[in-house]
């Protein structure tokens, strides 16, 4: 790890690391650069790209392939509400939807209130109704982020298909193995009553713990403030 | 938040996840950048004695995700290994599967 211009580099055996487009790979947090290196150095004989997630996710936000504006990524998060897993109930099975209402009620009344917005749940195909003003408010929270965090904050919510609880994750207000429960809340109710398929099922689920996490982390580590205790520790 | 567990707890899972993930080099996982932030950075923590300390909770919050990312990542490459294909095999295995040797060349292959 070296400090340069742009923020913190990375040296892989006395090379740069370099992004897929040879843009040089500078990202804007040490704790970020530390934890990409240490993503490099538990590669073994062969690179597994995919357990490196936090590369993938500094890589893209360098070289932005899908060429986004911020204005873009916003609204395409703010879209997926429309979408939002946790606002799709069923009818039945009666026990499927009981749980929905029970484990996805609090999140979606937690947002509500924090966000000051009004959500509510549906189990027509059309989805919830969200008014505009919902829409608005995200729109402006989210646009309070810089870019990196945006393209962390759009990652999650595509990964767990759901924009609630992905703020949920944002604010710290549920861990990541809970909103990835949350998430799956169907499958985890189909496991429990059929059965688990081991190599799909915990795949997914250490897949989708994996880039959630990842999501969140990169979101924190590229929004935190600098280190301001350090006055206090001087008293 | 308690469904957190102690900061301790975190702390001692990273540390553990670190030395299972530290690479093939040999080189002690206690001097990798990683090991030595983090320490840093709960020992920075440690000093204050809010209850309510914002940043400690950040820290904390941050340090139960990077631990779920490692254990997840490491239980992903070791599902990955296990049940996704070994890749082929290699031309002695083949042979001795059905019983022959490959004959052994001195000079080694071309």
């Amino acid at each position: 790890i070296s400090q340069g211009e742009g923020g913190f580099e990375i040296n892989l055996d006395h090379r740069k690391l370099k992004t897929p487009q040879a843009k040089l790979f500078a990202v804007p947090s040490e704790a970020l650069a530390i934890a990409v290196a240490t993503e490099w150095d538990s590669q073994k004989d062969t690179i597994k790209f995919y357990t490196m997630h936090l590369t993938t996710l500094c890589n893209t936000a360098l070289d932005n392939p899908t060429q986004r504006s911020k204005g873009q990524l916003i609204r395409a998060a703010v879209k997926f509400l429309e979408t939002d897993t946790v606002c799709y109930r069923v009818e039945e099975p009666a026990a499927l939807a009981e749980l929905q209402k029970n484990e996805w009620d609090p999140i979606v009344a937690w947002a509500e209130k924090r966000y000051n917005v009004a959500i509510g749940s549906s189990t027509s195909i059309m989805g919830p109704n969200i008014p505009a003003s919902t829409r608005d408010t995200f729109i402006s929270h989210l646009a309070s982020y810089n870019m990196w965090a945006l393209q962390g904050i759009e990652y999650v919510i595509t990964q767990l298909k759901s924009l609630i609880l992905s703020m949920g994750l944002i604010d710290r207000h549920i861990t990541v193995e809970k909103a990835v429960l949350l998430s799956r809340l169907e499958e985890e109710y189909q496991i429990q009553r059929w059965g688990k398929v081991e190599w799909a099922h915990d795949y997914d689920l250490c897949e989708l713990r994996a880039r959630a996490a990842a999501g969140t982390l990169f979101v924190h580590l590229c929004s935190e403030s600098s280190t301001v205790k350090h006055k206090l520790l001087q008293d | 938040m308690a469904a957190l567990g102690s900061p301790l707890r975190a702390l001692r899972g990273l540390l553990r996840e670190l030395r299972l993930a530290s690479g093939p080099p040999g080189r002690p996982y206690r001097d990798t950048a990683a090991y030595r932030h983090l320490l840093a950075a709960f020992r920075a923590h440690r000093v204050t004695s809010e209850k309510l300390c914002r940043a400690q909770q950040e820290l904390h919050f941050q340090a139960a995700t990077y631990l779920c990312l490692l254990r997840s990542v490491r239980h992903l490459a070791a599902l990955h290994h296990e049940y996704h294909g070994r890749g082929e095999r290699s031309p002695e295995e083949v042979a001795g599967l059905v019983g022959f040797r490959l004959p052994q060349q001195p000079g080694g292959k071309g």
